[in-house]
């Protein structure tokens, strides 16, 4: 195993700048994605023949669950939630 | 500032492009052998492709002061019919001992079948017989984590492996730390909609450092931006990082690895 972590000596954004400026600078993005995001959930539930059984719709929702929760690490999470599982044993 | 674009498919771009990459800083690229938007009819096309990739796209680029460096190979999405495939591969050889060929690439797997995985393991022979390094080009969206890990349990496998001289690319926030915890160098390529943004990759640099890591555009025919090495040195300053420090990824690192090919030659600019 290799040591794995910030490198270079220098100190990253977390260290150097303040939550609440992180915060003000990601707000209005983060605002403007989410408006998005109901947005484009609107537009595919109100096509017709629109169900709610698309095993993607299931997906999306777990996706918001885990941007509700409070992990670090939200989307390496939701990267795995939409990846095909991996089998060890698949050389066999 | 001057970048390296260590992931880019010239073959693909216009002369414009060529021109704003260099007026803002481009100085080098590296072009991997792809899938270029349809499948080949014969091996021939595929021989004409690497002369494209080695002798002409290095011309095309020096008129803009940018030095062209190729990887070459067969791509994993070419790669599902085994005898089609040996016919390139028996290519490969010719081209790979030609200047500025970096070594056997972009390699991988796509949907990860039994056929892409008997060709890999054929030009991963072929570059380890001959001490090549290797670009791998990991698969996209949902087949991205398996196919990664598959790649990987199949470097694994091979004591002849050198992790140093192999990158493991297109890696986004669940495989990049598969790549970098086990020894390789991790490529993490700017896509508008399908890989990772300027400021993922910013993220992923604050998550897991900034060794070995190369940043790249991966730009092709498709929807991608050869200036994205650019937003990712722009999402780095407005994140208070110093130029000094973005150089080393977006310089230092292409540069050292491109470095343990035999068939680099670079003289850095003044």
């Amino acid at each position: 195993m290799i040591f794995i972590g910030p490198a270079f000596e220098e100190l990253n954004m977390s260290q150097t700048i303040t939550a609440p400026k992180v915060f003000d600078r990601e707000f209005l993005g983060v605002r403007a994605r989410l408006i998005e995001l109901g947005a484009a959930l609107d537009r595919i539930e109100r096509a017709a023949g629109f169900t709610g059984g698309d095993p993607r719709s299931e997906k999306i929702r777990h996706a918001i669950e885990i941007l509700l929760g409070g992990a670090a690490d939200k989307a390496e999470q939701i990267q795995l939630l939409f990846s095909l599982p991996y089998e060890e044993n698949w050389r066999k | 500032m001057y970048f390296f674009d260590p992931h880019i498919h010239i073959a693909s771009r216009t002369t414009d492009d060529l021109e704003r990459m260099a007026r803002s800083g481009c100085v080098a690229v590296g072009e991997p052998a792809f899938w270029m938007g349809y499948d080949r009819a014969s091996a021939e096309s595929f021989y004409d492709y690497f002369r494209q990739l080695t002798e002409w796209e290095p011309k095309r680029t020096a008129n803009y002061g940018i030095r062209h460096y190729s990887w070459i190979g067969i791509n994993a999405k070419e790669a599902e019919n085994t005898a089609f495939a040996k016919e390139v591969i028996a290519l490969l050889p010719e081209f790979l001992d030609k200047p500025e060929v970096l070594g056997v690439g972009e390699i991988g797997l796509h949907k990860c079948t039994k056929n892409e995985v008997a060709t890999l393991l054929e030009l991963i022979d072929l570059a380890l017989g001959r001490g090549e390094q290797m670009l791998f080009h990991t698969p996209h969206l949902e087949d991205k984590y398996k196919g990664t890990r598959m790649i990987l349990d199949l470097l694994r496998a091979d004591p002849r492996v050198d992790r140093s001289r192999v990158c493991i690319d297109h890696c986004e926030e669940h495989t990049v730390r598969l790549a970098l915890d086990e020894g390789f160098w991790a490529g993490i390529t700017l896509y508008p909609l399908t890989k990772a943004t300027p400021e993922r990759t910013v993220d992923m640099v604050e998550t897991y450092g900034a060794e070995r890591i190369l940043v790249n555009s991966s730009a092709d025919w498709g929807p991608s931006d050869p200036l994205a090495v650019t937003a990712f040195i722009h999402a780095m300053r407005r994140r208070g990082y110093a130029d000094s420090f973005i150089r080393r990824i977006v310089y230092d690192n292409p540069l050292a690895f491109f470095n343990q090919s035999r068939g680099f030659t670079f003289t850095p600019p003044a």
